[in-house]
């Protein structure tokens, strides 16, 4: 039987996976995305598993607001980097300091 | 016990594949590592009995976002070096902060704080439930406007992606009639008085 | 005929107003001639009323009127009035203000003839009768300090008159400032009287004052004062401001920088004399004071006797007759000191008529000599202006008490009453006021014997144009020298010793000096019979005698006695270092301080310290939490991720803490 702290555990290990990747790849705006998605991954497994283990259908009513809203997110993020790209020729952020104090 | 050999085949696939995400050079392997590593979250999900969400995952992040990723990525002609400087160097102390994260997250966990000892024993669901039919009774009465409004977010994400990302076509052909009012004949024509040239 | 009465005293007060708004604001449309028209009328009126309501109070036994005509504010238990008090006190003042100023206004179409000014001019002197009228005619201290405060303004505007001569404004500044300071007292006063009596109608706070008579305040700790002597002499400084008595008489030789008709109309006949008037009005608290009456009675000696000896050594005519001026008001002010109210406002009112005829007389001569006023460039001018020297003649002798004209009863009359007096200080003043009728005759025959007789020492061009005056100057000063002759004789007997002010005003029966005095009156004849076995007519006679020999008959010899007094005569010419020293000690101390204040206080402080200070903190706290917004991504994306490590250690701590 699977149960809630080993699923629990394995979304906080997702988590911290990609918070190390934020710190790792600091430089590639994509692979940034892709660590937002899979932090956003872990976060809807925890809704998950409190859904299935509280007998709560809530929970993934939530999740499937968090899909939705990173959908639109992740769309627009791109739509952003392209626009990025095409003016810049470049994703690198160390190029994008303009909002320097 | 079956249940949780295959969770535990998903969650060490699942971690090897995020694992991967952050660590590959090449950002379409990344992307293709994304897409597994959703696919095993998704198996987590139906062993989690959210079958729906389960199939929207697969569904409409494999198959949209993901394909998004994907296209992006190939369409930028990414000059790949320079963004991976600095790997190796960051690696100790992204690892650190992710280790201490992840001790303080399992120090919460398995705490008596959520009381989580006693829910193993969960009874499933029986074979007649619809986890569609649930979702959807729920979302389309208590969530009706959260519903409404997600569906207006998503919208906005559309048009703001296209404006964001359409040019103005460069070649387009207009005529200014107000201009060809005003024109004159000596902005257009000029008389010059010249030498005959001569063979 | 109380009804009747209200509208007349409306009347009075309000037609001079009418007059001044439309010379002023409308002077451009109704021109000059329709300026003095209107001023005139109004004044006119006011005057006419005046001497109707004076009849009416004085001969016909009318009812005193004593009301408000108009609420202003009520706050709380107290209330502030617009009301008159017309009694015969303020009767005679009214009809003395407003005549005074009638002839004035006359006298003043010859003088300002080719004024660029000359509707503004109305406009000042109809706005200045205005204030004065409802200074002595109101019935509380409100309208008495906004009659004070408006003639005050007037008087500023008036002495700066022409605005361009430098001088003028300076004259014009120092008046108000120095009145500024006699203000403040007299504000305090009128604080305490609203703070003690919670009302400003002078009724009810005379009717207040015996009941308060033993209330002792204290300022400082450990001394206990007298409320009254407190509230009289704060009113007091306030005269002292007005009235030009010692220390504040600063700002009246100055202020002949105005044109000759404000030299008579306010700063000889009538302004000044708000000070005595007040003081006079407010009898009933003076009364139980005898502190504050000595105080009086000391600064109104040395007013006289010091002014007096400044007047002998000034050469400007205009001057002599301001010093003059001073001295006489510091008689009267003796008088108010030793209780003798009713002889202040007679001297008051003589005064007023042989101030005005004298400085009118001087007028017509600057006038002749095209606004020439040093007294060394005139000289023998009796063959050519006999009308004006027969006047200033006249004025002469009445304002050093020949016997028979009116400075002569009425400046008896207070020596007298100061010789009798017991109160502390009044020996004193006895002497000084004594010395000063000889100093009063010499100055004012040096300035006769100067001006009319004598060698001719004006120049040649001036001399061949030497005519009378015309008739707008000459007409008035005739009818000012009949008053100055005879009112002395004709009022002395109601006024002091007949109980002519009735209730008006109050003297406690052991300071009545006048009633003493009156003891041995027996008729004008007898008064001037009685005067020639008292010393001050002789030394009037032989400071006439000295004035001829120094002026006319040796005229070398004060040349030589200015000489060997060398350090007397230095500190006369300097004025007692009066103005010197304010002007180093008071204004430039004030600038002194206004500088300090800049300097540190302005631009140090606040702009230095305080505005640009606060913008340079949040520039360089900025420029320190600037390197923080790196403009990176990630740096954005660590604080958060860190933050959150944060919480959740906290997080932790407080579950394996709590749990």
């Amino acid at each position: 039987m699977i149960v809630l702290s080993d699923v629990l555990i394995l979304a906080a290990i997702l988590f911290s996976i990609s918070v190390a990747g934020i710190f790792i790849n600091r430089k590639n705006v994509i692979i940034l995305l892709m660590c937002i998605e899979l932090m956003l991954l872990s976060v809807n497994m925890n809704f998950i598993a409190f859904s299935h283990f509280l007998h709560d259908i809530n929970g993934q009513i939530f999740v499937f607001f968090i899909l939705t809203v990173a959908a639109a997110e992740s769309a627009i993020g791109l739509a952003i980097l392209v626009v990025l790209f095409r003016n810049r020729q470049t994703i690198n952020v160390d190029d994008l300091d303009s909002m320097k104090g | 016990m079956f249940e949780q050999i295959i969770f535990y085949i998903f969650a060490g696939l699942l971690i090897l594949s995020a694992s991967m995400v952050i660590t590959v050079r090449n950002p379409v392997m990344a992307a293709l590592f994304l897409v597994l590593s959703f696919f095993s979250s998704a198996a987590i999900w139906l062993l989690l009995e959210a079958e729906f969400l389960a199939i929207a995952l697969v569904l409409v992040y494999v198959g949209a976002v993901m394909v998004l990723f994907l296209f992006v990525i190939m369409m930028l002609d990414v000059n790949l070096a320079p963004l991976r400087e600095g790997f190796a160097r960051h690696l100790p102390f992204g690892l650190a902060v992710a280790v201490l994260m992840m001790i303080a997250m399992g120090l919460v966990v398995n705490s008596s704080y959520f009381r989580s000892e006693g829910m193993a024993a969960q009874v499933s669901f029986g074979p007649g439930y619809s986890n569609t039919t649930e979702l959807g009774q729920v979302l389309y009465t208590d969530y009706l406007y959260p519903f409404e409004i997600a569906g207006a977010i998503l919208l906005v994400a559309i048009i703001a992606a296209i404006s964001l990302t359409t040019r103005k076509p460069r070649s387009t052909k207009t005529q200014q009639p107000g201009l060809q009012v005003q024109v004159r004949k000596k902005d257009r024509l000029r008389i010059i008085k010249m030498d005959a040239e001569k063979q | 005929m109380m009804e009747n009465m209200e509208n007349v005293y409306l009347w009075i007060v309000l037609s001079p107003l009418a007059g001044s708004i439309i010379a002023g604001l409308f002077g451009k449309v109704i021109g000059r001639r329709g300026a003095h028209w209107v001023a005139i009328i109004g004044v006119g009126i006011s005057c006419i009323l005046s001497l109707l309501a004076y009849k009416y109070i004085v001969f016909d036994g009318g009812d005193i009127y004593n009301a408000a005509v108009y609420t202003w504010v009520v706050s709380g238990n107290v209330s502030f009035e617009i009301g008159f008090l017309i009694d015969k006190l303020s009767v005679t003042m009214m009809a003395v203000v407003s005549f005074v100023s009638w002839m004035i206004h006359i006298y003043t179409i010859g003088y300002m003839h080719d004024d660029p000014g000359y509707q503004r001019f109305f406009s000042y002197i109809s706005l200045f009768t205005f204030s004065m009228l409802m200074l002595v005619m109101s019935n509380n201290f409100l309208q008495l300090f906004f009659g004070w405060e408006a003639v005050g303004l007037v008087s500023y505007l008036l002495i700066g008159f022409w605005f361009k001569r430098e001088s003028a404004i300076f004259a014009s500044l120092k008046a108000f400032l120095v009145n500024r300071v006699g203000d403040f007292g007299f504000l305090l006063g009128i604080a305490a009287v609203l703070m003690y009596f919670n009302t400003l109608d002078y009724a009810t706070v005379f009717s207040q004052a015996p009941e308060l008579a033993g209330t002792t305040i204290t300022i400082f700790e450990g001394h206990a004062w007298s409320l009254m002597t407190v509230i009289c002499i704060c009113l007091f400084i306030g005269a002292m401001g007005k009235s030009a008595q010692v220390p504040l008489h600063v700002w009246l030789p100055d202020s002949m920088e105005g044109p000759t008709p404000i030299s008579a109309l306010i700063h000889a006949a009538t302004m000044v004399t708000a000070g005595i008037f007040m003081v006079a009005r407010m009898s009933p608290l003076y009364e139980f004071s005898e502190t504050a009456l000595s105080f009086i009675l000391i600064i109104g000696a040395v007013t006289a006797f010091s002014m007096g000896l400044l007047g002998l050594v000034q050469n400007d005519i205009k001057r002599v007759i301001a010093y003059s001026t001073l001295s006489q008001l510091g008689y009267m002010t003796v008088a108010l000191g030793a209780s003798a109210y009713a002889a202040a406002i007679f001297h008051l009112v003589t005064h007023a008529f042989f101030k005005a005829l004298l400085f009118l007389a001087a007028g017509s001569v600057i006038i002749v000599l095209h606004h020439e006023q040093d007294m060394r460039k005139m000289g023998g001018l009796y063959k050519y202006m006999p009308i004006t020297w027969l006047t200033c003649l006249i004025g002469s002798l009445a304002s050093i008490g020949f016997p028979g004209t009116s400075g002569f009863f009425s400046k008896d009359a207070i020596i007298e009453a100061v010789h009798t007096s017991t109160l502390p200080g009044a020996e004193f003043a006895y002497y000084a006021v004594l010395s000063c009728v000889l100093i009063t005759a010499l100055y004012s025959f040096r300035l006769f014997f100067l001006t009319f007789h004598g060698e001719e020492r004006m120049d040649k061009e001036t001399w061949q144009h030497l005519h009378e005056a015309p008739a707008v100057v000459t007409v008035p000063l005739s009818v000012l020298a009949i008053p100055s002759l005879i009112i002395g004789a004709w009022l002395i007997g109601p006024m002091l010793f007949q109980g002519y002010f009735g209730d008006a005003i109050y003297v406690a029966d052991k300071h009545d000096v006048l009633a003493e005095v009156g003891q041995d009156y027996h008729g004008i004849l007898g008064f001037t019979a009685h005067a020639f076995k008292h010393p001050p007519v002789y030394l009037a006679f032989a400071g006439v005698f000295l004035a001829w020999l120094f002026y006319i008959r040796f005229p070398q010899l004060p040349g030589r006695i200015a000489n060997a007094l060398k350090p007397l005569y230095q500190m006369l010419v300097h004025k007692y270092g009066c103005d010197a020293f304010n002007q180093v000690v008071f204004a430039g101390g004030t600038r002194g301080i206004g500088r300090i204040l800049w300097q540190i206080g302005d631009v140090r402080v606040i702009d230095g310290l305080i505005v640009n200070g606060s913008a340079l903190t949040v520039r360089w706290f900025s420029g320190v939490v600037r390197q923080v917004q790196s403009g990176y991504l990630y740096h954005y994306a660590f604080t958060m991720i860190i933050g959150l490590l944060i919480l959740l250690a906290v997080f932790v701590h407080k579950i394996f803490q709590g749990g």
